[in-house]
């Protein structure tokens, strides 16, 4: 299991976080998806064997947000 | 197409609105009025558009698709003006909007921005200028006038003023020389340092300190994740509403608009957006609030429990008063005569005496002849070639000398006052007595009272000193009621039974041998939480400065906090029932509803950012 943080572009409507939270949820491989409305960062926890985190980049792009910046953490084992 | 940002989007699409609206009353072709108002319709809407085919790839019908579709079919039934107004207003609203909360998250921008980035550092003897990233344990930090300290640390040269802001909220510079500790993020005005680095990067009590704001300001208030869970159920239910709608009315148009309008989006926003604010707030000014679960127990609760040692008093004990007994010796003799005995005292009484007078008469060179302790009562000393016996009760009865009747009173009143006294005689009469205590803080009196009036019923003290003390602090400070004499598990006991005799309980303590009655409280507020990672880490209040006017400004700014989620969420509600009354009834139509929407959206927005000037006067 990996975890990313992206940092996004401010965020302003509520709706923009059910969307790509939606988004990334129906990824395969995604474990665990949650944007903060008001940090603005999307943290995804998933498993690198499926998915990359560069294709989450692409999707919450392709939903018409920038991505910022980005901040991978490998996880020791499971919790 | 040519491509514009948000901003020149929305000023184009401002100026064919304003162009379709003239037009409107006037008498031109209405070919003309017609295409204005589709190209205003085009402008607008296109980013909208885009954005719905955008969600729609990952099958999430948005408020995007919406009110696409709603304006589609305004275009389809020769509703040109509908489908311009509504495309601009969406669009304006949410330029607003992005603008204002921008605002609202202004105050944890700003502490972001504080951040150093830059540090000067000495190796092998060449000053370097490095990133703030790459400053390593135990390199040598030097820092000028005017610029960020970079590291938590300890000075080993020099003596500068340094602002700590950053930390602790109080802009009041601060003097740090040799062996003091220094935060990274607070900022030299005068002087310079040269720091030994103890915590750099993100190990730093002010990259902590960012993380937790950052983390606290998403962690949801229940009042939140209820209308989460409330919008998870209406918008679906709104959708199915729409369909019946249309079933009956065969009505498309009455449909669209009930779908664009009802969108909860003032209701979902109303918390977030004061949540943020109050944290922001609160950030700024040195009081860290783990989340909006916190803001909102905190700003309902009705019960706190202090602890007494280092919170309400200073935590070490003071000379409160000082007696003569006998007519030729006055006061500050006496102070002087014990002060000179005490000399060599290590007992934390003797040394609050030396304290005392060193604070009166500067400092002492004088010394006794001769010294001898007596172990848990005090010394006999000869100054000047006259014996004196400085101690307990138990020590002039060991030596003989009786206490008169009148200066047993005056002792004895002291005492249950919850004064130590020590007692000065010659080997014949006794000459003085010095009251010692922990004293109470100074603003501790006016922090109950404060607290008292922002509606807090019942106050209680929790201490490990005795009955009689405690007792005394109580009344003096008009306290409710005090438990004493508790070890560290009692006063988690304690709490546990006041839990469930009142409810929801806030303590408030140093952060240190507190802990774990912090952890178990519903509300753990640590005092003076700066450098200390257990406060910082178990308490759900985290005060920066040990400054007491910080728990009223938390319970306060809580308070508030409250107040403005819930004019934001009965707002909102009332909103969004009349836009759907009014719907159904055909007397709001698209753009006028959508008018509404946007600008009850901002309305509750510009509520939360007056949060923000809280405490500022």
């Amino acid at each position: 299991m990996t975890n990313v943080t992206f940092l996004l572009e401010t965020l302003t409507c509520p709706s923009c976080m059910a969307k790509i939270e939606g988004a990334l949820r129906r990824t395969k491989g995604v474990e665990r998806a949650e944007v903060l409305f008001n940090a603005s960062k999307a943290k995804i926890t998933f498993e690198e064997s499926i998915v990359q985190s560069e294709d989450l980049k692409k999707i919450i792009e392709a939903l018409g947000f920038t991505v910022l910046g980005e901040k991978q953490k490998r996880q020791k084992g499971c919790f | 197409m040519v491509k514009w940002n948000k901003k020149q989007r929305v000023a184009v699409s401002g100026v064919l609105i304003l162009l379709s609206l003239i037009l409107k009353y006037t008498h031109v072709p209405l070919v003309v009025t017609n295409l204005v108002m589709l190209s205003t319709a085009v402008v607008a809407g296109t980013p909208i558009l885009i954005n719905a085919f955008r969600s729609l790839r990952f099958k999430i019908v948005g408020i995007d698709a919406l009110v696409t579709l709603a304006v589609l079919g305004a275009i389809f039934i020769g509703e040109y003006w509908e489908a311009a107004a509504v495309t601009f207003l969406f669009m304006l609203g949410d330029y607003l909007e992005f603008k204002t909360l921008e605002k609202t998250r202004s105050s944890i921008r700003a502490l972001l921005d504080l951040a150093p980035d830059r540090a000067i550092i000495i190796r092998d003897g060449v000053e370097l200028e490095i990133s703030s990233d790459e400053v390593k344990k135990d390199d040598i930090v030097v820092v000028k006038p005017g610029e960020k300290i970079s590291v938590d640390g300890m000075v080993i040269e020099g003596n500068a003023y340094v602002n700590q802001a950053a930390i602790t909220g109080e802009s009041i510079p601060v003097n740090k020389k040799q062996e003091d500790s220094v935060f990274s993020g607070t900022v030299i005005e005068s002087g310079y340092l040269k720091i030994k680095a103890e915590r750099v990067g993100e190990d730093t009590t002010f990259a902590r300190i960012l993380e937790m704001v950052e983390e606290a300001q998403d962690k949801k208030a229940k009042t939140q994740s209820f209308l989460e869970q409330f919008s998870r159920y209406y918008t679906p239910g709104i959708i199915v509403f729409a369909l019946f709608l249309y079933l009956i009315t065969r009505d498309l148009v009455l449909s669209l608009t009930l779908l664009v309008i009802a969108c909860p989006g003032a209701l979902v926003i109303s918390t977030p957006v004061s949540i943020v604010a109050g944290i922001g707030n609160g950030a700024k000014h040195g009081v860290l609030i783990k989340g909006g679960e916190i803001i909102e127990k905190l700003g309902t609760t009705k019960v706190i429990a202090f602890d007494k040692t280092g919170t309400l008093t200073e935590g070490k004990p003071s000379v409160t008063k000082v007696k003569s007994f006998v007519d030729q010796w006055t006061e500050d003799e006496i102070l002087k005569l014990v002060t000179v005995g005490e000399m060599y005292s290590e007992h934390p009484l003797g040394k609050a005496i030396i304290a005392e007078g060193e604070k009166r008469f500067g400092s002492f060179q004088q010394e006794p002849e001769a010294s001898q302790l007596i172990v848990g009562k005090g010394v006999i000393v000869e100054i000047q070639g006259k014996t004196y016996a400085i101690g307990s009760r138990a020590l002039l009865f060991e030596y003989g000398i009786s206490i008169p009747k009148e200066e047993e009173t005056y002792i004895q009143k002291e005492e249950e006052k919850g004064q130590t006294v020590v007692l000065i005689s010659t080997l014949e009469e006794i000459l003085g007595a010095i009251s010692i205590a922990d004293i109470i803080r100074e603003d501790a009196k006016k922090l109950i009272q404060e607290v008292r009036d922002q509606g807090i019923k019942r106050i209680v003290m929790l201490t490990g000193d005795n009955q009689r003390a405690a007792a005394s602090i109580t009344e003096e400070l008009g306290i409710d009621n005090y438990y004493a004499e508790l070890l560290p598990e009692d006063k988690v006991r304690i709490l546990k039974q006041l839990q469930q005799e009142v409810g929801s309980i806030a303590m408030v303590g140093d952060g240190v041998n507190d802990a774990p009655a912090l952890a178990s409280a519903d509300i753990g507020i640590a005092m003076g939480g700066t450098g200390t990672d257990v406060a910082m880490e178990t308490a759900d209040v985290v005060l920066m400065s040990g400054n007491l006017n910080k728990i009223s400004y938390a319970i306060g700014l809580s308070r508030a906090t409250v107040r403005n989620m819930k004019q934001n969420i009965y707002f909102a509600i009332g909103v969004a029932a009349f836009l759907l009354f009014g719907v159904v009834w055909k007397v709001v139509f698209l753009s006028i509803g959508m008018l509404v929407h946007e600008v009850s959206v901002l309305l509750v927005i510009l509520n939360a950012i007056r949060l923000l000037s809280y405490g500022e006067k």
